[in-house]
């Protein structure tokens, strides 16, 4: 018996001595991760309709996308490197791969939360002021974490005049369910069923901080440098999606809402908090307007307030982040997140 | 010599002890070395130097918000929590165990009833405990008394019933009635029982406390890790489990020495 912990154990080193991030090569075969959310779920309809393997074959590659059930565990993996690119928000991008050292690219910045994150408090009639010495349940350190501050900011107060308690978000409906949480904050789809509870009042909402949280492609800058055929392929992919989603293709529609557990009706409801880009003209606006730096500046603040950026950080500008237009923002050696608009560009005149 | 006759020299002993660590931490270091020098970031196999640094900012510094010695305050609230659960574990287990155990009128429907509830897995009722029980510290010690006593109270059944009936003879012929020889006899032989028991039940009682902790917490072992895996910081997760790792071995031995002091007729012949 006593050999086989000894054995797992050299099996497992093994397996970690082979996982290291590789280096500088062309390859053939791409594996894509992503999770459900209302403004990803079109990356499963573009996977189940071949869409992908379409835009894959033009360039002689293939590209295999996988859905994961954990989002953290999802950027977990990708900035292991067992993906060449996963779906996150902008606040996780420059927390995790990109603080973790994996330089990274924000392929398709696809959509905002528009409504799709909020603070909701218990009775009728409330307001932010009123978050003042409660105790406040959310996924600690996440977007919704992000949200109260910015929140509690607009109502002139501050993060210590609330007490956070760390909640995960797969059970955050249940515990709004009990009496003593009387404040939350989530995301849709476990927003809107906790705003269905009766005598509630959404104090506060992303439609009011708009494009600062951001739901992204994320790719590996260095594959996609050695690859641009990998860029190519799914940012048309992404686009003929939109073009369907845009024509109000029902079928995708309705697939799309059954993976997200819910019906048309009700994927619709979250698709209107969500700000999806249509087009690429749309997105390249987004991408290259003044306000991003600015956004991407003050989420840096919070990730660094809160010791996201890692310890060896000094300041919000440890890790540089570098905008279309040559715009750069915080460590000019170290820039890990970088937002392309080269492969928008391209989509945008029509090129393949 | 036949393989099962051949017993390792003290020296060999403690040599065979140490290899498989040794072995291990060697893999995890050559990995780490190899991902760290691919990228210097990399935060999923960090370096002794790095879990150092997280050691000494969580135990040694005080924490720039609230300006707390993190590690220490987690361990006190985890420790609480996992003994009062115990604590009451203990007690509740103990009592059911006799009652099932010696009055056969009880034991028609309590044993039963604690079979069917040791089945039921508490984490997949988790909703259900959140709206009895709240949110707050009475929760978390409620899951990791619903996850183990009903074990304890199954095993505490079962040795009352391998007391030997000539035990129970002589007693009632000596004039005991039910209560003294709940006292006299039976407590006795379960006390030493129930410590072996909690040590078996330890390493479960933990993992109720790690779950509870994760799902809604404010401090605590288990609220830190799943905290600190948000931005995969493995430099603060592996010392925290080489930390709980450690202080499960203390309390298991412990219990053992508790039991040796207590109970020096259960040791067989090695007391």
């Amino acid at each position: 018996m006593k050999k086989f912990p000894l054995l797992r154990s050299l099996a497992l080193s093994l397996a970690l001595l082979t996982t290291f991030p590789s280096f500088a090569a062309v390859k053939k075969e791409f594996r894509i991760c992503w999770t459900i959310y209302a403004g990803w779920m079109p990356w499963g309809a573009i996977s189940n309709e071949k869409i992908i393997d379409k835009w894959a074959s033009r360039y002689g590659i293939k590209i295999n996308i996988v859905q994961l059930n954990d989002y953290i565990e999802s950027i977990n993996q990708y900035t292991a490197g067992q993906f060449d690119g996963c779906t996150m928000t902008n606040m996780d991008a420059l927390t995790i791969p990109a603080a973790g050292g994996v330089d990274s690219t924000a392929l398709i910045t696809g959509s905002y939360s528009d409504g799709n994150d909020g603070i909701v408090l218990k009775g009728t009639g409330k307001t932010l002021a009123d978050l003042k010495g409660m105790d406040v349940y959310l996924p600690e350190l996440s977007v919704s974490h992000y949200l109260l501050v910015r929140g509690l900011e607009k109502a002139g107060l501050q993060e210590k005049d609330v007490r956070v308690v760390n909640t995960s978000d797969a059970d955050i409906v249940s515990a709004f369910g009990t009496d003593s949480v009387r404040a939350a904050v989530a995301w849709n789809p476990q927003l809107s069923a906790i705003k269905s509870t009766p005598q509630t009042s959404e104090v506060f909402s992303s439609s009011q901080v708009p494009g600062e949280l951001i739901d992204m492609m994320v790719v590996n800058t260095q594959t996609l440098a050695d690859n641009p055929a990998l860029g190519k392929a799914l940012t048309g992919a992404w686009f003929e999606m939109m073009g369907k989603m845009q024509a109000g293709d029902e079928a995708a529609l309705s697939a799309m809402a059954s993976d997200a557990g819910t019906d048309l009706a009700g994927y619709r409801a979250q698709l209107n908090t969500t700000h999806l880009f249509w087009t690429p003209a749309d997105t390249l606006k987004f991408v290259s307007s003044s306000d991003l730096p600015k956004i991407m500046q003050r989420v840096a603040q919070f990730s660094f307030d809160k010791g996201l950026l890692g310890q060896g950080a000094q300041s919000a500008d440890a890790i540089g982040i570098s905008f279309p237009g040559n715009v750069t923002q915080g460590d000019t050696s170290n820039i890990k997140l970088r937002f392309d608009d080269s492969y928008l560009k391209m989509a945008a005149a029509g090129e393949r | 010599m036949r393989h099962i006759n051949r017993h390792p020299r003290q020296g060999m002993q403690i040599v065979l002890m140490l290899l498989p660590f040794v072995l291990i931490a060697a893999a995890w270091f050559m990995g780490s070395a190899v991902r760290l020098e691919a990228n210097p970031h990399d935060k999923l196999l960090p370096g002794l130097g790095q879990m150092l640094d997280a050691v000494q900012r969580m135990a040694f510094t005080p924490d720039k918000r609230s300006g707390d010695y993190l590690l220490w305050t987690d361990t006190a609230y985890s420790l609480i929590r996992l003994l009062t659960g115990l604590g009451i574990s203990a007690l509740l287990g103990l009592a059911i165990g006799i009652m099932a155990g010696v009055v056969p009128l009880l034991r028609a429907s309590l044993s039963p009833l604690m079979t069917v509830i040791s089945m039921i897995p508490p984490l997949a009722i988790l909703p259900m405990l959140f709206i009895v029980f709240g949110l707050d510290e009475l929760s978390k010690v409620m899951l990791i008394v619903i996850g183990i006593t009903p074990m304890l109270a199954r095993d505490l059944e079962q040795r009352a019933r391998e007391i030997p009936a000539e035990l129970f003879i002589k007693a009632q012929t000596l004039g005991a009635n039910s209560w003294t020889l709940v006292l006299r006899v039976v407590l006795p032989q379960l006390l030493s029982r129930l410590i072996t028991s909690l040590r078996l039940l330890l390493g479960s009682a933990w993992l109720f406390l790690i779950s509870a902790e994760a799902i809604s917490a404010t401090a605590g072992l288990g609220y830190r890790i799943f905290l600190v895996r948000r931005y995969m910081a493995m430099d603060v997760i592996l010392p925290y489990v080489i930390w709980i790792t450690l202080l499960a071995w203390l309390m298991d031995l412990a219990l053992r020495q508790l039991h040796k002091a207590c109970f020096p007729w259960a040791e067989g012949g090695r007391a």
